[in-house]
């Protein structure tokens, strides 16, 4: 659906160059990003860290797709989002996207399965094929019983269970999550990016997760530090630090 | 995408009754306006419906079914004697008043003459009695409006048989008859044309009305053509007739302002606060408006979704408001209260509940076409 960069290479998931975006209030004009150049390869877990307000809900939103740069490139598994016009990104969300919010973002008046359903219903599935793949789903975020509770039954970390489901029904090759934990205690938090990390790790998917929650750091596969519209380093953590993935089970 | 914005809708209970209760009080009101509105204009040519004949032939000057306008007694025969008429017949038709044997206080009546011999035009729903009857001497036919004015006033009822006065004659009762409630509330009696002159206040003249039927064959509205061209009188069928009387209605008295009032108040709070309403629970549901947007789904099926919400709304609301009001009109008393549901009423009141949510929709749409994907990452 649209131009493959050729000269990336074959493991690269996300590339950003220059890129540059500013928000006008009335007079104002605030440059949020500035000449942003980011890198997540396929299969990597990226943490992008920083203070509030230095940009990485915007960058999270201009690389999966919800925001239009002002310049500079975003090529996302090959698509030059750029360069596509409007409906086609819509497109590219629709199948190649997971998403995981802060706020869950689970429709209230439809039951968890059917919330886990609705990528598959966005690509036209209909509700009697959907419906399965959704339990699957349940089945492995390990909330089974829930599937015909509506999501106000549930606690904020069953919630979020739920919005991991529905982030990997369609099988999207990217996962992008802003703050997935902060609206969640720190044993939830916890449980929540252990299960995001195993439910990712066996795929070739590429998750990006912004956050300003340390005690998440250590899931990380690569740490991205920005700072005032910048990326400043992007590091591994130390190995002391990160967790081998055999280490967890469901 | 349809059961999911259907379910957003039925889900949120209270909201849903809000905006069905809004479209359903809107529809109630304009419902009740024009079946207000059918209803007068009923009353106004109730003659017409009370006496029924092919071809009504009138005055050149009358406008309408109310005005009684003295014809000569040889217009009879003048219609009679046009080729394809196949009979004509005298009517009389004005006003009198009727007293309980006894004294007390006369009541308005509008006098019906017919023509003793064939009683062209007498009524046919008869609850009580028999028309024929009619020819006996001093007999007439009264309105069952006219026995309940008469125990409102008296507290007996009136009955086949009983006697009244009008203009100091005697009237016996020989049946009681179905009709529709006329001009200003006076209810129905029905005699003979030759005792009307006397149960009637003096006149001159004592023809108003001549009625005609064609021969077999030959159309109503075509022989009224004829006897307008041969008699220089005004022909017209009964439909026309009524028809002329609506106009009339509507351009000289203040019906129109009445009606237009509700049916515009009713439309208004149609539009302003179910609109308003509606609107509001698309704003309200922006945030998850906007998590589908950011999940993929295109403009397109989010406004058709907006569509099928408002659309569903409306039905159900337009459904259960002329429900009620149909319930509400099969209890009233029959030809009493001013109001007839006629099946174009729900059609009018319809099309403007379907305009009031397509606008409702369509300003909607426009605002989640313009919801920014990127505000679901927003707390
Ligand atoms: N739609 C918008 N209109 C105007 N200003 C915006 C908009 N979105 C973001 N901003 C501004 O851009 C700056 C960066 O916002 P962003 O949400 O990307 O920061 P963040 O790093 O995610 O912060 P936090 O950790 O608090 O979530 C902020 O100053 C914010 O006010
Ligand atoms: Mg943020």
């Amino acid at each position: 659906m649209s131009s493959v960069s050729s000269n990336l290479a074959a493991n690269v998931a996300v590339h950003l160059s220059g890129v540059d975006k500013s928000f006008r209030n009335g007079d104002q004009v605030t440059s949020v990003l500035k000449q942003v150049q980011f890198t997540a390869n396929v299969g990597e877990m990226v943490l992008v860290v920083g203070p509030s307000g230095c940009g990485k809900t915007t960058l999270l939103s201009v690389l999966c797709g919800t925001l239009k740069t002002d310049g500079g490139e975003v090529v996302s598994l090959g698509h030059e989002l750029h360069r596509l016009p409007p409906a086609q990104v819509t497109q590219f969300r629709a199948r190649h996207v997971g998403f995981i919010f802060q706020q869950f973002n689970l429709l209230p008046t439809l039951t968890v399965a059917e919330n886990v359903a609705v990528p598959l219903r966005i690509q036209g599935l209909p509700l009697r094929e959907a419906l399965p793949r959704a339990r699957q789903l349940l089945e492995r975020v390990g909330i089974p019983e829930k599937a015909n509770e509506l999501p106000s039954r549930l606690s904020g970390g069953q919630q979020q269970r739920v919005a991991i489901a529905r982030a990997l029904v369609h099988e999207p090759a990217l996962i992008v999550c802003d703050e997935p934990t902060s609206a969640l205690d720190s044993a939830t938090g916890h449980q929540v990016m252990e299960l995001l990390h195993e439910v990712t790790r066996d795929r070739r998917r590429t998750v990006i997760v912004v956050t300003h929650d340390p005690r998440i750091y250590r899931y990380a596969d690569r740490l991205a530090e920005m700072e005032d519209g910048r990326i400043l380093r992007v590091e591994t953590p130390a190995d002391s630090v990160r967790i081998p993935p055999t280490s967890f089970s469901l | 995408m349809t059961d999911i914005a259907l379910k957003m809708v039925f889900g949120e209970r209270a909201k849903y009754a809000m905006l069905v209760s809004g479209i359903c009080f809107s529809t109630i009101l304009m419902t009740q306006g024009l079946a207000l509105f059918f209803g007068i204009l009923g009353f106004s040519y109730a003659t017409a419906t009370n006496v029924r004949a092919p071809i009504w032939v009138v005055d050149p000057l009358v406008q309408q079914v109310g005005d009684n306008q003295p014809l000569r007694d040889t217009d009879v025969n003048r219609v009679r004697s046009v080729e394809g008429v196949a009979w004509a017949a005298p009517l009389y038709v004005g006003g009198a008043q009727a007293r309980l044997l006894g004294g007390g206080a006369t009541q308005p009546v509008t006098l019906v003459g017919l023509d003793a011999d064939t009683l062209a035009g007498a009524p046919t729903k008869l609850v009580a009695g028999d028309v024929q009857d009619l020819r006996r001497p001093q007999s007439v036919v009264v309105a069952e409006q006219f026995v309940e004015m008469m125990q409102r006033l008296r507290g007996e009822r009136l009955r086949v048989g009983d006697v009244f006065e009008m203009n100091d004659r005697r009237a016996q009762i020989v049946g009681i008859a179905k009709t529709a409630q006329g001009q200003g509330g006076a209810s129905y009696v029905f005699t003979t044309w030759d005792r009307a002159r006397e149960y009637a206040p003096s006149q001159r003249r004592m023809l108003t009305h001549v009625l005609a039927a064609p021969e077999p064959g030959r159309s109503d509205r075509e022989i009224a053509q004829v006897i307008s061209e041969r008699t220089g009188l005004r022909a017209i069928t009964e439909e026309e007739f009524k028809r002329m009387s609506s106009h009339w209605m509507l351009v000289n008295s203040p019906i129109p302002y009445v009606v237009g009032l509700i049916v515009g108040i009713g439309f208004v709070i149609g539009l302003g606060v179910s609109g308003q309403t509606f609107y509001t629970f698309i704003l309200e549901n922006t945030r998850h408006l906007g998590a589908l947007k950011a999940m993929g789904t295109s403009n397109l099926t989010l406004i058709r979704m907006v569509m099928t919400q408002a659309g569903v709304v409306g039905v159900v609301g337009f459904g259960i408001g002329v429900g009620v009001m149909s319930a509400f009109f099969s209890m009233l008393p029959e030809g009493r209260a001013p109001l007839r549901l006629l099946w174009p009423i729900p059609v009018i009141v319809f099309g403007a509940i379907l305009f009031i949510c397509s606008v409702a929709a369509v300003v909607s749409s426009w605002r989640v076409v313009r919801i920014e994907p990127a505000i679901v990452f927003r707390s």
